[in-house]
């Protein structure tokens, strides 16, 4: 309804070029943003930048919804694919921008306080603008319908999120050497990933993933099509976090300044699967024989490995954000088994469930920032007896968190029961066992948290009442809402996510 | 046998070059030694994008005389972009000469701008990581990073006594 409204009163101009201008805007904005003199002008700015993200990324999602074949696709410089680039976007790419421009909207509005408080004040629209950039890579990624330019915008992405976990130096030196491993692995991923390229290139002469798309099914048997398949594959699940090539991660999610680590846990990881579900469905058709052995003897372990044992590591740790950091590898494990079904159902859970993990950690990571700026400390000793002095920011982190754990009535449990129904369809009970044994540990690390913040008195008496202040709070709330409303009436994402892994699968989708 | 290993020589120096840049990136201690070999794994891809470029028998990609686009009314009057990709596929068969191929070429210009982005960012990186911890190797930094949370934690100990006491 909202989208319809949108889509009656928005310009001409805005209609044709919905899809390209989602990257392009904040790639603009960005270095305008550098020069800005002062940090207040810089944040009001990006907050109108991701704002115009957000509203290109809903049109260009009503568009897709509204034409027959729910395809957009938009030849950059009037040069006609499969020569020129293209931006091709269905509604697997749709759905995916609206969560990373939503994300960046809402986490800018938050940005504010925290970024006052962590970052060095003439240093603040110099972070920004890095901000901006990565917004315009991870958008770039999604959007684009070209190989190569994937890459391209993965390396914009990755260059600006290695400046911005660095950023967190000011508040914990130990940010600089998590900066470097992640720069050290995220740039082999991305070589890898364009080792890959230059393979399939060699077999098929062409970067265009539809027409990718339609030589390769030719090409089955092909050796450097096989490898190639190989190099992309790591290559994006280094970037995705994807067991075991999830090292770099907890450590650049525990140190970087608390914007950051919100932003990237809510949106970075997910792009990364997008382009893993792109390439494994529809680019190379899951019916090859090598893609079947790679779901069932890679993907699918994989997966169950992350899911457990990141889990179990998650209940270990004493430090909230990389309790949440391995968490998080373990969630993108459920969203490799979800997709390593390699079924329609699958895919539409898998998808479902990367919706829901950022909605969830993203309120997560958004209380656990709001403590760290009142109270300066984010062990869960730190977070002892905070239920009675801040009840407004632990009441929405233990929404999230029974969220996380998949609790009936929020959105965790919808994505979970969606999995739960794919692996049943396809056979795979002892999967759904272990899906329960991981939600299991998940009592055990949230509810360690949750134990502390509601029924332990404060050890630390200088902690006085105090909540967040409101910059923080309403979009905190406004995901934490969203977190129930989602898990009792769940068919708007149900839908995205259907329609995405339709899209994803369907050949006649993307063509 | 060997005729199979010496055509592709170009192909083996490759795989021999990645193996080793990939060894450094991974084991070496000392932080500039890993971007060097971070750097040599790109610069590895970059040589096999030329690679796959080379046709056998084919000049640099730029045209001569007997290929040359035929204008009426000069450069002026140049198709449109759309018009020209139609038309590409027709002009390949009449080329008189053999080129290699200039896309790869192309693809590399951006891999090794972000190859530069990336090198000049470790090494700011690495600057900054002297500047903190007065060194650049990473065991170094390891055991400072451990030496630290101990010390932090000790003091959180100790707070929490005199906070219970």
């Amino acid at each position: 309804m909202i989208l319809e409204t949108l889509l009656a009163t928005a310009p001409d101009w805005a209609l044709r070029h919905a899809a390209i201008l989602v990257p392009v805007v904040p790639l603009v904005m960005a270095p305008i943003l550098a020069l800005s003199p002062s940090a207040r002008l810089g944040w009001v700015l990006t907050l109108a930048t991701t704002a115009a993200a957000l509203y290109f990324s809903l049109l260009t999602l009503g568009i897709v919804q509204s034409l027959p074949g729910g395809v957009i696709s938009y030849a950059v410089g009037n040069w006609a694919p499969p020569i020129g680039i293209e931006v091709r976007v269905d509604a697997l790419n749709a759905m995916v921008l609206l969560i990373v421009t939503g994300m960046a909207f809402l986490g800018t509005i938050f940005a504010w306080p925290t970024l006052v408080s962590e970052i060095r004040k003439e240093k603040i629209a110099l972070f920004l603008s890095a901000f901006l950039l990565c917004v315009s890579g991870l958008c770039g990624v999604t959007a684009t319908g070209d190989a190569f330019n994937l890459f391209v915008f993965l390396e914009i992405s990755s260059l600006s999120t290695y400046v911005l976990v660095a950023m967190g130096s000011s508040r914990d030196r130990r940010a600089l050497p998590a900066a470097f491993d992640y720069l050290i692995m995220g740039t082999l991923g991305a070589s890898f990933y364009i080792i890959g390229v230059g393979f399939l290139y060699a077999a098929t002469g062409t970067l265009n993933m539809a027409d990718l798309a339609a030589q390769l099914p030719g090409l089955t048997g092909n050796r450097s099509v096989q490898v190639g398949f190989a190099f992309i594959i790591v290559g994006l699940g280094l970037k995705a976090a994807m067991w075991p090539l999830h090292q770099w991660l907890p450590n650049a999610y525990a140190y970087s300044p608390s914007f950051v680590t919100m932003f990237l846990a809510a949106t970075a990881t997910k792009v990364a699967i997008y382009a893993l579900v792109r390439w494994l469905f529809t680019i190379f058709q899951p019916d090859y024989a090598f893609e079947q052995a790679l779901f069932y003897w890679i993907l699918a372990p994989l997966g169950i490995a992350a899911m457990v044992i990141c889990s179990f590591q998650a209940v270990f740790q004493t430090d909230i954000r990389r309790m949440l950091a391995y968490s998080s590898v373990a969630q993108v494990g459920y969203m490799l088994l979800g997709v390593s079904i390699g079924t329609a159902a699958g895919v539409s859970a898998g998808l479902l469930h990367l919706f829901n993990h950022a909605l969830m950690k993203g309120a997560l990571f958004m209380a656990v920032a709001g403590i760290c700026l009142t109270y300066k400390g984010t062990t869960i000793r730190d977070f002892a007896g905070l239920g009675r002095s801040a009840p407004f920011t632990m009441a929405a982190f233990a929404i999230a968190g029974l969220s996380l754990i998949g609790v009936p009535l929020t959105a965790g449990f919808m994505s979970k029961l969606q999995l739960g129904y794919a692996l049943f369809d396809h056979g795979w009970w002892w999967a759904v066992l272990l899906v329960v044994f991981s939600s299991f540990l998940a009592v055990f690390y949230v509810g360690r948290i949750l134990q502390a913040v509601f029924f332990q008195a404060p050890v630390n008496p200088r902690k006085h009442r105090k909540e967040a202040p409101l910059l923080l709070l309403i979009p905190l709330w406004i995901l934490a809402l969203a977190n129930i409303y989602f898990g009792i009436d769940a068919t708007f994402p149900i839908g995205l996510a259907n329609d995405a892994a339709v899209a994803a699968l369907g050949q006649e989708a993307f063509r | 046998m060997w005729e199979f290993i010496l055509d592709r020589a170009g192909y083996w120096a490759i795989i021999g070059l990645m193996m080793i840049s990939l060894f450094i990136a991974f084991s070496a201690e000392n932080l500039i030694k890993r971007l060097v070999g971070l750097s040599l794994f790109q610069t590895t891809i970059c040589l096999f994008y030329i690679i796959l470029a080379k046709v056998t028998g084919g000049t640099a990609p730029v045209l001569l005389k007997e290929d040359m686009p035929y204008h009426p009314a000069g450069h002026a009057a140049a198709e449109t972009g759309a018009q020209l990709t139609a038309a590409s596929g027709e002009r390949f068969a009449e080329l008189v000469h053999t080129y290699s191929n200039p896309l790869p070429h192309v693809l590399i210009l951006t891999a090794i701008v972000v190859g530069v982005a990336t090198l000049s960012l470790g090494l700011a990186l690495i600057v900054r990581i002297r500047e903190a911890y007065g060194t650049i190797e990473a065991d170094d930094v390891r055991a400072i990073d451990i030496e630290t949370a101990i010390a932090q934690e000790a003091e959180a100990e100790k707070d929490l006594k005199e906070a219970t006491a």
